[in-house]
């Protein structure tokens, strides 16, 4: 096995995914001795233009800046891997892409002038071919390393496309659609995080993004059918996925109506 | 062993639950958890719940209270004997790599704690008869199967009424059960009725002294089947695996697709559903690897992917191969249907699909 080098870089978004490398305590020592950390801002390592294997990004090209540095990341990197809902289909703050963002900043800011943004929050492969994609808000440790493992094995990294229903019943996990109508978004999203929503009794709000073969407006009637009103369901497709195929198109027939 | 009814008076409930303990047995039994009936461990009967009734419906499920004042007035919640038996995650085997550039494996067997479930149905029963000759009727048997489910001791209760999607007594598999347990309870006002069915209840039944049923409870015995199930719903399982065997090209699958969320949960919650698929979890350094299987189900992507192609990439396809394989082809495998009745299916999807209706409409297409 030798020894790949990695760079961790960041654009708009919160921070959380690369903390999924730092949560990871005694294996991310480990990382330390198996891979070669050439740029990770957050664990105090600066080097923005490393030549690395992997390039890990994380956060929503949202800036005038973002587009000349993207490109220079993909040249530095061998594999260029996403991780977070941001990278990979813009975030929540791709909400501003349907909207006036430039009414929103004179409505909101004292001085909108010194907000440099662009006018869209987009995902990294909008502007430069990405090798793979971790989704979710945030992704987990176990993820991130599976896929990590799985490069320095040199195999490509398993893709976790399944619906989170599977993940959800495997854990023995009562449906919350079935007992209480409550508008889980598990049948059109991706398994990964656990079920951690229904596990407490809470609908999945689709943070992990879409499923293969998600039949949203299925499971938008459904969330009709108990009750909810247009933009209720909108909401529910749009909230920390909206750019994403599926999950965008459904929310758009909702807000039409 | 003879299948001769003793009366057990409620009061000995509790010790019939001891003694199963004593003899080493977790005891696991009823209990509401997140709105719905599933299995739990238990030690006194005080834990089970009283009085309570369940409506069920495609895609509804809720429990409200009612008067009777028993154990067992509720039909099956969402979980079987299949996640006791067939567990929905187990680890297989572990590589290791040895200092001299070798590898070694190491099986991951083991004995899971002895088990008694009170409260199985006749329909989990028939579907565990069917788990056994999938996992254990070839040489090799499933070690991993055969551990699960060695260790049960199973006290099966009849059915005192159906729910609205409950169709057992259609597919020959309820709502009382005949075979595969070691004690059956038939619940009435004052007790229960017991019956042995292996070494294991007759011994059970001998220690504790029981007197055997009067005429009149075994009459109310009879009415309550009777009941029971006439509550259901029906289905002719003999035609509809000749329907479905020619329902290959039927739009009806594409109709059906239109609502089907591809979800799995009907073949999670399915006692009989049975497919898993496994994966490798190394260690970050790689010095191992452990081998886990994971349940899987028809309606996955990875189910069909076979050399760099999902074969059933839509979902009419993926519904048509689960449908046809449970009440069809199914036959031509084990000798008998897939579906035993219980309904889960129906209840527990999420966009509220009766297996029954599809079938209907399916049937309707073909014969068109």
């Amino acid at each position: 096995m030798s020894r790949l080098s990695l760079a961790v870089h960041k654009f708009s978004s919160c921070d959380g995914c690369q903390l999924a490398l730092l949560n990871a305590g005694k294996d991310f020592l480990e990382l330390t001795r198996l891979m070669e950390i050439r740029h990770f801002a957050e664990a105090g390592i600066l080097d923005n233009n490393a030549e690395v294997d992997i390039a890990i990004v994380e956060g929503s090209i949202s800036t005038e800046a973002d587009l000349p540095r993207i490109q220079a990341i993909r040249k530095h990197s061998k594999w260029l891997l996403t991780v977070g809902a941001c990278a990979t289909s813009g975030g929540l703050q791709a909400l501003r892409n349907m909207h006036d963002s430039g009414q929103w900043m004179i409505d909101i800011y004292a001085t909108p002038g010194s907000i440099d943004s662009l006018e869209t929050a987009t995902p990294i492969s909008a502007h430069v071919p990405v090798d793979f994609e971790i989704w979710g808000c945030p992704i987990t440790t176990e993820a991130l390393l599976e896929a990590l493992k799985s490069l320095m094995a040199g195999v490509s990294p398993i893709e976790h496309s399944d619906k989170l229903c599977i993940e959800c019943k495997r854990r023995q996990q009562v449906c919350v659609m079935v007992t209480g109508a409550r508008p889980c978004m598990g049948a059109v999203t991706r398994s990964g995080c656990g079920a951690i929503c229904p596990r407490v009794g809470r609908a999945c709000y689709g943070c992990y993004g879409p499923a293969e073969n998600p039949n949203t407006a299925s499971l938008a009637n459904r969330f009709k059918g108990f009750g909810l009103m247009d933009d209720e369901i909108t909401r529910r497709f749009w909230f920390i996925n909206s750019a994403a195929d599926g999950f965008r198109q459904e929310g758009e027939t909702w807000d039409k109506k | 062993m003879g299948h001769q009814d003793f009366f057990l008076p409620l009061n000995k409930l509790q010790t019939l639950v001891d003694r199963v303990s004593a003899a080493g047995y977790q005891c696991y039994g009823p209990h509401i958890r997140d709105a719905a009936i599933v299995f739990a461990a238990f030690s006194s009967v005080e834990q089970w719940p009283v009085g309570v009734v369940d409506f069920q419906g495609p895609g509804e499920y809720r429990l409200e209270s009612e008067t009777s004042g028993r154990y067992f007035y509720w039909a099956n919640g969402p979980q079987g004997l299949k996640p006791l038996t067939f567990f929905p995650e187990q680890d297989l085997w572990q590589s290791t790599r040895t200092a001299d550039a070798t590898v070694d494996f190491h099986a991951e067997t083991g004995s899971p704690q002895k088990m008694a479930v009170f409260g199985v149905r006749s329909c989990d029963l028939a579907a565990l008869a069917l788990l056994d000759r999938h996992f254990l009727s070839e040489s090799p048997a499933d070690p991993y199967y055969r551990d699960g489910r060695e260790r049960l001791l199973l006290i099966a209760v009849n059915c005192a009424r159906s729910a609205a999607t409950c169709f057992c007594h259609s597919t020959g598999d309820g709502p009382f059960a005949e075979s595969g347990f070691d004690l059956c309870l038939t619940e009435l006002e004052a007790g229960f009725l017991i019956v042995a069915g292996s070494d294991r209840g007759t011994e059970l039944i001998d220690a504790l002294r029981l007197r055997l049923a009067h005429k009149h409870e075994l009459k109310q015995k009879r009415e309550q089947f009777q009941i029971a199930s006439r509550q259901q719903r029906k289905l002719d399982p003999v035609q509809v695996r000749f329907d479905l065997a020619q329902s290959i090209q039927s739009d009806a699958w594409q109709e059906i697709a239109r609502d089907c969320l591809s979800c799995g949960n009907c073949t999670s919650v399915c006692p009989t559903c049975f497919c898993f698929s496994e994966m490798d979890r190394p260690a970050l350094g790689g010095e191992n690897s452990m081998r886990t299987r994971i349940w899987d189900s028809c309606f996955s992507h990875g189910h069909s992917y076979i050399h760099g192609v999902t074969i059933r990439e839509e979902t009419a396809p993926r519904y048509r191969q689960w449908l046809t394989h449970k009440f069809s082809t199914w036959v031509n495998q084990y000798g008998r249907s897939g579906c035993v009745g219980c309904g889960r299916c129906i209840t527990w999807c999420p966009a509220g699909i009766d297996v029954i209706e599809s079938i209907r409409q399916v049937s309707a297409n073909t014969h068109e």
